[in-house]
């Protein structure tokens, strides 16, 4: 069996234009939820709550997007009785837009801390602590989409392969920002709020490898989730293709 | 047993070496042609190795290798033309009635040649019994219709043996309720499910061990289909049973193996699950999602 899968090609056109559309619109909630996710870091980094406000007010087209691909995948599954790729691809989508829901609602809960933070006082200094995190995530956000757009495994997995660092960062950020807590006691509960951020990131960064999980599982048809990094780029990845990072890949 | 094997090589192996020849996994000489999958199993109660059949000049199965196992359900599917049905009609010699069609290979029954020269066709068919496509009773009481088998068989000795056979096929063909109290009449007036389940009652009655099922559901709706379906589910327990189907969906409702074939090849064989989730073969993967090939 070759690596690539054959989209498209099937002998009733209308079934191809059925399995496009619903790709289509994955890839658009994706880019909806990348587009919140951006707006959720850059109110929360500069402050702004009219940005802030918007994204914690957004958040209901998510979950239209939502509940339209669900009920199209359940009546292609009644119509069409998917098989081999065209069910990977329905039950890959089905958990995707899980994920992809979820982290909507993490970019919402930026926001309204955002919202907050920036009603209380003047912009503060360690509102920005978090920008290295978000970007790092918003990156293997969109990596993971573009995996899934390519149905790129080695991509997938490579992008999986970032969350231990990510894991790391946000442990990092955690201690430095219980250091500010200790030098500024009157800054604590602002403080808490930048800290539940950098936990959303961190939580975005963990669906964004669920995400990848399900590629690997379009592609290859095995199921990775709760297995181990390394046993997925032992099965997976050639030598030459190995980047050696450390840790277990778990949503 | 006079069993002579003819290699995928066209080398015709002495009767000595046939056993051993059945294990074509350890003979390298095959492997120009290789089946996806693991077309072999430990209990097998069916062996097709290296087979080969002509109509005539025209070869419509290439070196088919399949091994059935006891009491499991293998479907056999692929575009038509294939050689699935010609293939399930070699398992019982249905083929020896085409004067043109000629096989090569080995088939075995429990580790017997079924081409040996002493095999007795007719005790063949009843071990290894088959249902049609068209639902096709004898023009006889339903009654007569099951007993028919047993009789010419000599399989009872009195009226009431004959009547515990005709009870229990039937019952086990989930139809005797629907027809205990018309015995007498006419099989053909029942309705298609039911012929058909009459058909199944009627092979059931000489004891087949492999039932053979070509395209068994295909003039019934889904009810009638639904009930056969769960017929085959309740059979597997007593039988063996070799189906071939166009349903996709009914393959990978009833089987526990399916195998693909294409232009007379064996292509893959597996775990249904397997076969319907993730094939391996990119043949397989386009005819089971209806992809141009």
């Amino acid at each position: 069996m070759e690596e690539d899968l054959h989209l498209g090609q099937h002998i009733s056109r209308k079934y191809n234009d059925e399995l496009e559309h619903l790709r289509g619109k994955v890839l658009a909630m994706g880019g909806l939820v990348e587009e919140q996710c951006r707006n959720a870091l850059a109110a929360l980094v500069r402050g702004d709550a009219v940005l802030a406000e918007t994204v914690a007010t957004s958040d209901h087209r998510v979950n239209e997007l939502e509940v339209a691909i669900s009920a199209e995948c359940t009546d292609t599954l009644a119509r069409r009785q998917p098989a081999a790729s065209d069910l990977r691809m329905l039950v890959s989508i089905i958990r995707m837009t899980s994920d992809l829901e979820r982290i909507g609602d993490e970019a919402e809960k930026i926001g309204r801390l955002a919202m907050n933070l920036a009603a209380g006082h003047e912009k503060q200094s360690y509102y920005a602590e978090p920008e290295h995190l978000g970007e790092r995530v918003l990156e293997m956000l969109h990596g993971a989409l573009d995996a899934f757009a390519r149905l790129d495994v080695k991509a997938a997995i490579e992008i999986a392969s970032r969350d231990p660092e990510i894991d790391r960062e946000f442990e990092a950020l955690t201690r430095l920002l219980i250091t500010h807590m200790m030098e500024q006691p009157r800054a604590v509960s602002s403080m808490l709020r930048v800290n539940w951020c950098a936990r959303a990131l961190e939580r975005i960064g963990d669906h964004s490898v669920n995400l990848c999980e399900q590629v690997v599982y379009l592609v290859k048809g095995s199921d990775v989730r709760h297995v181990s990094l390394e046993e997925i780029r032992d099965k997976y990845l050639e030598p030459g293709d190995r980047k050696e990072t450390g840790g277990e890949v778990d949503g | 047993m006079n069993s002579m094997t003819v290699t995928a090589d066209g080398v015709i192996s002495s009767p000595a070496t046939a056993r051993a020849d059945l294990d074509i996994r350890e003979h390298e000489h095959v492997s120009h042609y290789q089946t996806i999958g693991e077309p072999f199993v430990d209990n097998a109660k069916m062996s097709a190795r290296n087979v080969n059949v002509f109509y005539d000049d025209k070869q419509a199965i290439f070196d088919v290798s399949l091994d059935i196992g006891g009491n499991e359900v293998i479907a056999m599917i692929g575009p038509s033309g294939c050689g699935k049905s010609t293939f399930l009609r070699v398992l019982n010699r249905m083929n020896d009635i085409i004067p043109i069609c000629r096989v090569q290979g080995d088939i075995s029954l429990d580790g017997d040649n079924i081409y040996g020269s002493d095999q007795d066709t007719v005790l063949l068919r009843a071990r290894v019994g088959m249902v049609f496509q068209k639902p096709n009773p004898f023009p006889k009481s339903i009654y007569e219709n099951v007993a028919y088998g047993p009789r010419i068989h000599g399989l009872a000795h009195s009226k009431a043996e004959m009547d515990e056979i005709v009870e229990t096929s039937l019952r086990r063909a989930s139809l005797f309720d629907e027809v205990k109290d018309q015995l007498d009449k006419p099989g053909t007036g029942l309705s298609g499910g039911q012929q058909q389940r009459l058909c199944i009652a009627r092979a059931i009655a000489v004891s087949p061990e492999v039932i053979l099922m070509d395209e068994p559901c295909s003039a019934l709706d889904p009810i009638a289909t639904a009930r056969i379906e769960e017929l085959i589910d309740e059979l597997k327990a007593n039988y063996t049973i070799a189906i071939v189907t166009h349903s996709m969906q009914q393959a990978a409702r009833v089987s526990e193996r399916t195998a693909y074939f294409h232009l007379g090849k064996l292509i893959e064989v597996g775990d249904t699950k397997e076969i319907f989730t993730m094939p391996k073969h990119e043949l397989t993967e386009n005819y089971i999602t209806g992809r141009f090939g």
